[in-house]
C-alpha cells in the first residue's frame, strides 16, 4: 500500500494503483473518455489530466502510476485549463449533431463538454467529415464524430478477441476501420455501441427509435442462452426499444452477446395472439380458452396414459414445468423429458449437469479441458471470460470435439469422441492436469445429445474423479448447456420417470405410431423433420408461429419473457426472475396457468391458485432454488464406472447458426440480417 | 369643519363632476379602441401565437426529431414519432400539438435547435370542435408555408437581442 495525497486528502492505494484510481478512492470524479475499467489503457484522449506535484506537466491519471507520498491535485485552475484545452479540441471536429444522435442525452462528451467546453467555437476552418463505415446490420457508424479513443478496437482485441478493428493514418487524418469489409462478424459486436463514449457506433435496429430521457429501463435476465445474462430492457410506449447490458460480475460482467442484445425486435411479429384448432377441413380455426382447453382435455382422456407425451422448449419457465410435470403424473402421464435435443445421462444430483465451478470460478482456472462444446457461440459471455483469463497467462487448454476459432489458443486432441474410453487418453488427461490449482473441464450439452451421450457423461465423471477435478471448495466439473430452461427443467425434474419415455425413446414410439398425443411446450427445436406425425396428434404450446406451429392439432398461445414475471435457472443453478414489461398479446396467458386450468378439468386439487401460492409450493420442494439470484451448491457424488467403450463419431459440434436459435430470435429480422450477411458462406446449410 | 365639508360635496354632486370630466376630455382626444376584425393591433416579434413547422428555403422541413420541444413542453402538449427516412436522415412521422393542452409558454420554440417550430403572430385560430384543435404535423407545416414571410421577419428582428 502507498501513501498519496488527493487535494491535500490521505488516501492509500495498492501498489499498482493508478492515478485515477486513487484520486477515486479519494471520491474525486475524473473526467475519462478513452479510459475504460475492463480494457487495457491507452492514454489518448487526455481528458484525465490532473496535477502531480513536481511534475513539469499536467499528467494523464489514467497512465501514471502512483508513487509514495505523492501529492495529486485534481482542481487546480493548472488542471481546470488543461481539460478545457483538452475538450477544445476533441470537439474542434465534432459535429454539431447532438440532435439527431442516438447517443445525444446519454453522451460521455455530452456530459463532459457541459463542464468543461466553451459555448462558442474559436475554430474557423473547415472542419473534418470521414465517409461512414459499414459494420454489419447491428453497428451504426458515422465516424465523423469518432474522437478515436479506440475503446472499440481495444474491445475487440482483448475481450471479443476477433481484431477486426483498427486506426489507419495518423493524426487529423487518423480514422477507425475494419481490417477487411466483412462487417463486425464477433458474437459480441453489439458492446462496441455501449462503450463508444460518443455518438460513432450506434445500434442500428434503434436507430432514431427513441431518446434516451424517454425510456423506461426494467431489470431483467436473458434466455437466449443458459447463462442468465443480466439486462436492462428499456421500454417506450409499451414497445421494447434497445436491449442493454446489466452488470453483474457473477454472470455478465458487462458483456452481453449480439443474440440477447438485437433478437427483441422478434417479440413483435409471428405472435400467437389467441388458441386455434384445426378442423375437419384440416385448417386451423380461431378459438377461445374454454373450447380449446376442453378439446386438450377431451385428447387426454380419449387416449392411453402410456400414449401421450410431453416435451418442453428451450425457453420454458420453471413454474411451467412444474405444473405441468404435477397434472401429467397425476394423470398417470410418465412421459415427459425438458431434454429436446436428446441429450441424455445418468442424473445422482444436481452436480451431474451444472455449471459447477460458477461462471466466476473461470477467473481463476489453470487447466481447462473443453470437450464438445461450441462456448463461442453456445455461452458467448463465458467465452469471453474464458479469453480474459486466457490472455492474462498461466492457462493451458486442451479440447476435444469442438471449433477451433474459440478466440484463444487450444491445443486439439480431434474431433472422435472415441478417443475419450482410449486406455492410454486417461493417463495422458491425468498428467495435463498434474498440478493444477483450479482445474476446468467443461462437457458440452451437444456432446451428450449424440448416441453415446450417457456413456460420455460417465467417463468424463469419473475422468473428472481420476484427476483429481473435484477437490475440497472447488469443483471443476462443468456441464454447458445453451438453453435457458434445462437447469430449470433438470431441477424440478422434468424427466421420464416410473419408466417413462425420454426425448430419444418417444421419438421412436412417434416413428412406431405408438405416440398418439404430444405436448410441445415451446419446443420447437425438438426434431421432428424425420418422423413420421400422421398418426401423432400435436397440442403446441407457444407465443410464436415457429417450426411445429403448422403441425399443431391445438395451438394454445402463451406469454413470452418480457410479459411474464418467470423463473429461470441458470447453468450454475442460479434461479432468476424475467420481468412482466409488456402486455400480453391477445389472450395469451402464462403457461402454467394452461395447465393449472386442465388440472381443474380433471378434478385435480391442485392448492396453488396464483403465482405467489406456486412459487411457495416450488420453493418447499425444491429448496436448492428457492434463493433468488442465489446458488446453492450441492455435494459431489464420486463415480466409478467400469471401462466403457465408444464407438466412433465425428463431429466438432459447432453451432452452425449462432443467429437463430429459439423461436424468438427465428422471428427477429435483425438475427435473419446478421445470418445473410455473416452467415452466407453456410448458406446451403440451413434448410429454412 | 371635516362634516360641513363633506355634506356640501355631497350636495354639489362634486364626485359625479370630477368623473365626468374626465369623461368629457376624452371626447375631444383621438380614439384609442380599433374596429377590429378590420383593424388589429399591432404585435411584438415575440408574441406567441398559433404553432407553424417550418421549412427550409429548398422545401426541405426543418424539424430532424430531436424531441427536446416534446422534453421541455411543461403541458405535455406536443407528441413526437421519428423515423430513419429513406435517405437516412432523421425525421418525425407524426408530430401533434395538443392545442388545448398548450399553455403558449414558448418553450418549445426556445428549445428547438433548427427554428423548426415556431409560434407565430396569428391568434385567430378559434374552432367550433375540440378535435380541430388537435393539430398534426401536416396541418402544422401547412402554417409553415402560409406564415412563412411573417415568421422569418420576426426571427430576423429579434436575432440582435439573442
Amino acid at each position: 500500500m502507498k501513501k498519496v495525497y488527493v487535494n491535500d486528502k490521505v488516501v492509500s492505494v495498492p501498489d499498482t494503483a493508478t492515478v485515477m484510481q486513487a484520486c477515486e478512492l479519494a471520491g474525486e470524479e475524473i473526467p475519462r473518455v478513452c479510459y475504460h475499467e475492463s480494457l487495457s489503457i491507452a492514454g489518448n484522449c487526455r481528458m484525465c489530466l490532473v496535477e502531480v506535484e513536481n511534475a513539469a506537466k499536467p499528467v494523464a491519471s489514467c497512465a501514471f502510476p502512483v508513487a509514495e507520498g505523492m501529492k495529486i491535485n485534481t482542481k487546480s485552475d493548472k488542471v481546470k485549463k488543461a481539460r478545457k484545452g483538452v475538450m477544445e479540441f476533441l470537439l474542434i471536429n465534432h459535429p454539431l449533431d447532438c440532435p439527431i444522435c442516438d447517443q445525444g442525452g446519454e453522451c460521455d462528451l455530452q456530459d463532459q463538454s457541459l463542464y468543461y467546453g466553451k459555448s462558442y467555437s474559436r475554430f474557423e476552418e473547415n472542419k473534418r467529415a470521414v465517409e461512414d463505415k459499414d459494420f454489419g446490420p447491428l453497428v451504426k457508424t458515422v465516424m465523423t464524430r469518432c474522437i478515436h479513443c479506440t475503446r472499440c478496437v481495444r474491445f475487440l482485441d482483448e475481450v471479443a478477441g476477433t481484431h477486426e478493428l483498427g486506426a489507419i493514418n495518423r493524426g487529423e487524418q487518423m480514422e477507425i476501420a475494419s481490417v477487411v469489409e466483412e462487417g463486425i462478424t464477433s458474437e459480441l459486436s453489439g458492446n462496441i455501441i455501449d462503450l463508444c463514449p460518443v455518438g460513432a457506433l450506434t445500434s442500428k435496429p434503434y436507430a432514431f427509435k427513441a431518446r434516451s430521457w424517454e425510456l423506461i429501463h426494467h431489470d431483467t435476465i436473458d434466455i437466449t442462452d443458459g447463462l442468465g445474462s443480466n439486462l436492462i430492457l428499456d421500454e417506450f410506449q409499451g414497445e421494447i426499444k434497445r436491449v442493454l447490458p446489466r452488470f453483474n460480475e457473477d454472470i455478465n460482467q458487462e458483456w452481453i452477446s449480439d443474440k440477447s442484445r438485437f433478437s427483441y425486435d422478434g417479440l413483435d411479429v409471428q405472435r400467437l395472439d389467441k388458441p386455434f384448432i384445426r378442423d375437419d377441413k384440416n385448417k386451423l380455426i380461431p378459438s377461445d380458452w374454454k373450447t380449446s382447453l376442453n378439446n386438450v382435455t377431451g385428447l387426454l382422456k380419449k387416449y392411453k396414459s402410456d400414449e401421450i407425451a410431453a416435451i418442453s422448449g428451450s425457453l420454458t419457465d420453471v413454474e411451467t414445468m412444474f405444473v405441468a410435470k404435477e397434472l401429467f403424473n397425476s394423470l398417470g402421464i410418465y412421459n415427459l423429458d425438458c431434454r429436446f435435443n436428446g441429450s441424455n445421462f445418468k442424473i445422482n444430483n444436481r452436480t451431474d449437469w451444472l455449471f459447477n465451478s460458477k461462471i466466476i470460478g473461470t477467473d481463476k482456472i489453470d487447466k481447462l479441458f473443453i470437450i464438445g462444446c461450441d462456448p463461442k457461440r453456445e455461452a458467448t459471455v463465458l467465452n469471453a471470460r474464458i479469453r480474459k483469463r486466457w490472455l492474462s497467462g498461466d492457462l493451458e487448454i486442451i479440447t476435444l470435439c469442438t471449433p477451433n476459432d474459440l478466440t484463444y489458443e487450444t491445443t486439439s486432441l480431434g474431433d472422435d469422441v472415441s478417443l475419450l474410453s482410449d486406455p492410454s487418453f486417461l493417463t495422458d488427461i491425468k498428467s495435463f492436469f498434474n498440478g493444477a490449482k483450479y482445474p476446468m473441464i467443461i462437457l458440452g450439452d451437444s456432446i451428450l445429445s449424440t448416441v453415446e451421450g450417457e456413456k460420455i457423461h460417465s467417463i468424463v465423471k469419473s475422468l473428472s474423479d481420476n484427476c483429481e477435478i473435484i477437490r475440497d471448495g472447488w469443483n471443476g466439473f462443468c456441464v454447458l448447456s445453451a438453453y435457458a430452461s434445462r437447469s430449470g427443467g433438470l431441477e424440478i425434474g422434468f424427466l421420464p420417470s416410473k419408466g417413462g419415455l425420454n426425448v430419444k425413446q418417444i421419438k421412436k414410439k412417434i416413428s412406431e405410431k405408438k405416440i398418439k398425443l404430444l405436448f410441445l411446450i415451446e419446443a420447437d427445436d425438438f426434431d421432428l423433420s424425420d418422423l413420421d406425425i400422421k398418426s401423432t396428434k400435436i397440442i403446441y404450446l407457444g407465443h410464436h408461429g415457429d417450426k411445429h406451429a403448422t403441425k399443431a392439432e391445438i395451438i394454445l398461445p402463451i406469454t413470452a419473457f418480457t410479459e411474464k414475471k418467470a423463473l429461470y435457472v441458470n447453468i450454475e443453478g442460479r434461479p432468476q426472475f424475467t420481468k412482466k414489461i409488456i402486455q400480453n398479446k391477445g389472450i395469451a396467458v402464462d403457461s402454467w396457468k394452461i395447465f393449472r386450468a386442465l388440472a381443474d378439468n380433471f378434478n385435480l386439487k391442485f392448492s396453488y391458485n396464483n403465482h405467489e401460492q406456486l412459487l411457495n409450493k416450488i420453493y418447499k420442494l425444491h429448496p436448492e432454488i428457492s434463493f433468488i439470484n442465489q446458488i446453492i451448491s450441492s455435494e459431489w457424488k464420486s463415480f466409478k464406472s467400469s471401462s466403457i467403450k465408444l464407438k466412433t463419431l465425428k463431429s466438432n459440434f459447432a453451432v452452425v447458426n449462432y443467429y437463430q436459435t429459439c423461436p424468438v430470435t427465428r422471428a427477429s429480422n435483425n438475427m435473419a440480417n446478421c445470418r445473410k450477411r455473416f452467415l452466407k458462406k453456410d448458406e446451403s446449410k440451413f434448410n429454412g | 369643519m371635516k362634516l360641513i365639508f363633506n355634506r356640501l360635496k355631497y350636495f354639489l354632486l362634486l364626485d359625479i363632476c370630477k368623473g365626468l370630466y374626465l369623461t368629457f376630455k376624452r371626447i375631444f382626444k383621438p380614439s384609442v379602441t380599433i374596429n377590429y376584425p378590420y383593424e388589429k393591433a399591432p404585435l411584438s416579434p415575440r408574441f406567441r401565437g398559433e404553432h407553424a413547422l417550418r421549412r427550409y428555403p429548398n422545401g426541405e422541413e426543418r424539424c430532424i426529431a430531436c424531441k427536446l420541444c416534446e422534453a421541455v413542453c411543461p403541458a405535455l402538449a406536443i407528441t413526437i414519432e421519428a423515423e430513419e427516412r429513406d435517405d437516412g436522415s432523421r425525421r418525425t412521422t407524426k408530430y401533434d400539438i395538443d392545442m388545448t393542452k398548450c399553455i403558449y409558454c414558448g418553450l418549445c420554440q426556445e428549445a428547438c435547435p433548427v427554428d423548426a417550430i415556431v409560434q407565430g403572430p396569428n391568434y385567430e385560430f378559434a374552432t367550433e370542435t375540440h378535435e380541430e384543435l388537435i393539430y398534426n404535423k401536416e396541418k402544422l407545416l401547412d402554417n409553415g408555408d402560409r406564415w412563412e414571410l411573417a415568421l422569418q421577419k420576426n426571427i430576423d428582428s429579434d436575432a440582435p437581442y439573442r
